[in-house]
């Protein structure tokens, strides 16, 4: 993740996403922290929750991001299986109360994925996403799920590469954070978002099957 | 229409001119003309004295020796002494017995009334409680917002505002009523009715009218803020003189002696005060900075003096009370003026 | 219209902790066009109360409606339904829609979402600013248009105060100061006469207090 670092810096970005770009790259900084503590439990891997396949949406606008995950399988990208597309016509159609119900229905992490700022075909569509998605954020902080469980993104459609990272980027930052303490089964006292505790993990992760029959 | 025009349509009754004593609404006329009050600051403006009024900060306790103290010196180099009402929206000793407490001191109080906290049945209340102690002058005043002092989630009043307090001041006195319109029967508080004005705020043109509003609201002495950009404050005086507002109203120039040119850098950041670069640069290059703020003071009232239309000085040595008297010896203003006053019959007398 | 805030999102927990079938309310008037109290704002807030409910492993249902006005009792009227099946009402509408809530259900706990703030309109796309006290006795023909009552900070009638400067209030740079508005209005209109008049001390009767104001128009009445 680190080495992707720059990549991610270097990204046209203002405002709130380089707010955005900035927790980015404040993550790996935390997760060597989390990490490092988690050595020994978790085998060295430098994960909090090494065995848990986290659950991420992410709302992709048709003009660029969900082109970009097309061109991403054209070449042959591996990415993670975690991220379950959807796609919109406009990163500026997602709703905070989508975001919301994505939680509500058990997502480990959300996020959506625009086109480059100023490049919207609609305009104004992610800069209004991009504000929407600063809104859940603070919501999620507010209700303890941590905001940074949600995120924005921009890329064009010619970025399969950039596609494919920010997946892996998203599944590995939710797997570090952990399951979200919503998940359906999952209960307050066994799953604190911040605390990992190695018997809830188990017990997610042997639950995650049954949650997702798909 | 010019400001003289406003002030003079504007007046009750448009009563004939100034110092003529008679009741409503007139100007307060100087020089001349008959006392209203028993106010030796009165007198002593009306006999053409250049005037001093100082200020003194009551503490934030109900400790009155330093009023006690800085009164008892104070009322030998000073003609007044305002007793602020818990400046910048801090909680202070009131005014109202600080001015008692300058009264005991065998001082002059000018006791400065906000409309801040209280709404006109307070004040009125207040008026004629302090005159019932001999409190013979009051300066009318919107108040600092509470948003600046100790308490920023009090709840403000503003029910009248500075202008519309004057009116009421005077007509208690003049018209023997209260604000309602109810007659006072007796015992009317008599007070001499001061406002402040501030040449330096915004709108820069609207300034010099909103002073004749003031006069025509029946202002009889203003006191300015204090003074650091002496160029616009002429400025400001030319354009009083035009409208010849300084026939109608006593005009006292604000000073304020500064102890660095920290404080004047300070300053120049409140709101509605303006600072010149040369004064600073003075300030910074002074060996002996406090004694330079006090040749700034001297030397700012030295051309006050000669200034036409200013009618004296007041003086806000804020937490510095006790420099007062030798920028008032230095600015050839010692002694001051001895004046006879009479005290009306009605009035009671004064706690001892 | 009557612009409102949302209360914090822990504050309003807190309002409904004792719940177990919460009814959120929204309104189709004010609050949904200065978006804090209409149908998505309304849904927004279930999310967010169910998530943190399940996260607390907190059983329990919340259901949600959003009438046209909650300030008229004939659309509060048909909230009964589903305010029988709760034991607590949210009304993310301003305090008259939860006053008129309580009134017309009184056996239900009514709470607030919102915190109703000002009478103000809509300056630019997200941002709603104050221009009316609800004084009860209007003097823009005064002012030119501009209320000092409520856009000056000392609700000065004489103003400007000397706080005044270069365009702003005292308080903030970022507060223009009324009376800077008006003369400038009113110097434009070339009817800065209007300045030069003493506004006598104004009469606050038909301003707060006294009880509820209440207005008339008979030839409205049915009954």
């Amino acid at each position: 993740m680190a080495s992707k670092e720059p990549e991610a810096a270097a990204e046209p970005v203002e405002d709130g996403a380089a707010a955005g770009a900035a927790e980015d790259r404040a993550m790996p900084a935390e997760a060597a922290e989390t990490g490092a503590a988690e050595t020994g439990a978790a085998g060295g891997t430098g994960s909090s929750h090494p065995d848990f396949e986290p659950k991420i949406v992410a709302f992709c606008c048709y003009y660029c991001a969900y082109s970009a995950a097309d061109l991403a399988g054209s070449m042959r990208l591996q990415y993670p299986a975690n991220i379950r597309i959807i796609e919109v016509p406009c990163s500026g159609k997602v709703d905070p109360v989508i975001l919301l119900k994505a939680f509500e229905e058990g997502a480990d992490g959300v996020y959506v994925a625009g086109c480059m700022e100023g490049d919207c075909h609609f305009l104004k569509g992610n800069f209004r996403a991009k504000r929407r998605v600063q809104a859940v954020k603070k919501i999620l902080d507010e209700i303890g799920l941590d905001g940074r469980r949600l995120e924005m993104f921009n890329l064009s459609a010619a970025m399969g590469t950039r596609f494919a990272e920010i997946a892996e980027e998203m599944t590995e930052r939710i797997r570090q954070l952990g399951p979200s303490p919503v998940r359906p089964g999952a209960s307050a006292a066994a799953r604190p978002a911040t605390v990992p505790d190695g018997a809830a993990e188990h017990e997610a992760a042997g639950k995650q099957g049954e949650v997702k029959p798909e | 229409m010019t400001a003289a025009d406003a002030a003079q349509a504007a007046a009750a009754a448009g009563a004939g001119g100034q110092g003529d004593g008679a009741a409503g609404a007139t100007s307060g006329g100087p020089r001349g003309g008959g006392c209203r009050t028993s106010s030796r600051l009165e007198r002593v403006l009306r006999e053409g004295h250049f005037a001093v009024t100082c200020e003194i900060g009551p503490p934030q306790s109900s400790k009155s020796e330093g009023i006690l103290k800085h009164a008892s010196v104070l009322k030998d180099y000073s003609d007044g002494q305002n007793l602020t009402d818990n400046q910048t929206a801090i909680v202070r000793l009131c005014s109202l017995a600080a001015a008692v407490h300058v009264i005991r001191a065998g001082g002059e109080p000018i006791m400065q009334m906000t409309a801040r906290d209280r709404n006109r049945i307070a004040i009125q209340s207040d008026i004629l409680g302090a005159a019932s102690l001999g409190v013979r002058n009051i300066l009318c005043l919107a108040g600092d917002h509470q948003t600046f002092g100790n308490h920023p989630g009090a709840r403000n009043v503003h029910d009248i505002d500075s202008l519309q307090m004057v009116q009421m001041v005077r007509a208690m006195r003049d018209e023997k009523k209260f604000q309602c319109g109810d007659q006072i029967k007796s015992h009317e508080p008599r007070m001499f009715v001061g406002a402040a004005a501030n040449p330096f705020g915004d709108p820069f043109e609207f300034r010099v009218r909103r002073l004749a509003k003031k006069i025509a609201a029946g202002a009889e002495f203003i006191q300015t803020q204090c003074i650091f950009d002496m160029d616009r404050f002429e400025k400001w005086m030319r354009m009083v003189r035009d409208e010849g507002l300084d026939e109608k109203v006593f005009i006292l120039a604000g000073i304020t002696p500064v102890k660095s040119d920290k404080a004047l850098k300070y300053i120049r950041t409140v709101p509605g005060m303006k600072v010149p670069d040369e004064l600073i640069k003075r300030m910074e290059g002074a060996a002996d900075k406090k004694a330079e703020g006090v040749n700034i003071a001297v030397e700012m009232i030295q051309r006050l003096k000669e200034m036409k239309g200013v009618h004296g000085v007041h003086i806000m040595a804020i937490a510095w009370e006790s420099i007062v008297p030798e920028i008032v010896e230095r600015a050839g203003l010692y002694p001051r003026p001895e004046v006879e006053v009479e005290e009306p019959a009605e009035a009671e007398v004064a706690v001892g | 219209m009557i612009v409102a805030e949302p209360k914090p999102i822990s504050e309003v927990a807190e309002l409904v902790r004792d719940s177990n079938h919460l009814l959120i309310v929204g309104c189709g008037e004010c609050v949904t066009v200065c978006q804090v109290g209409g149908e998505k704002e309304v849904e927004v807030l279930a999310s967010a109360l169910r998530i943190m409910w399940k996260k607390d492993g907190r059983k329990g249902t919340i259901d949600t409606q959003t009438i046209v006005r909650q300030c008229e009792p004939e659309y509060v009227a048909e909230l009964a339904k589903k305010v029988k099946e709760a034991d607590c009402v949210l009304s993310l509408g301003c305090g008259v829609g939860v006053q008129f809530i309580a009134e017309a259900y009184p056996d239900k706990w009514v709470v607030p979402g919102l915190n109703t703030s000002f009478g103000g309109g809509t300056v630019q796309a997200g941002v709603w600013e104050e221009r009316c006290g609800f004084c009860g006795d209007c003097i823009l023909h005064l002012t030119g248009g501009i209320c000092p009552i409520i856009r000056c900070s000392k609700s000065i009638l004489n103003g400007p105060c000397g706080g005044s400067q270069d365009g702003h209030c005292e308080l903030d740079k970022d507060i223009p100061c009324a009376w800077q508005l008006i003369y400038d209005r009113l110097k434009g209109l070339g009817r800065l006469d209007l300045l030069d008049a003493v506004q006598p001390p104004k009469d606050w009767t038909a301003s707060r207090d006294g009880g509820p104001r209440k207005f008339v128009k008979e030839e409205a009445m049915i009954e």
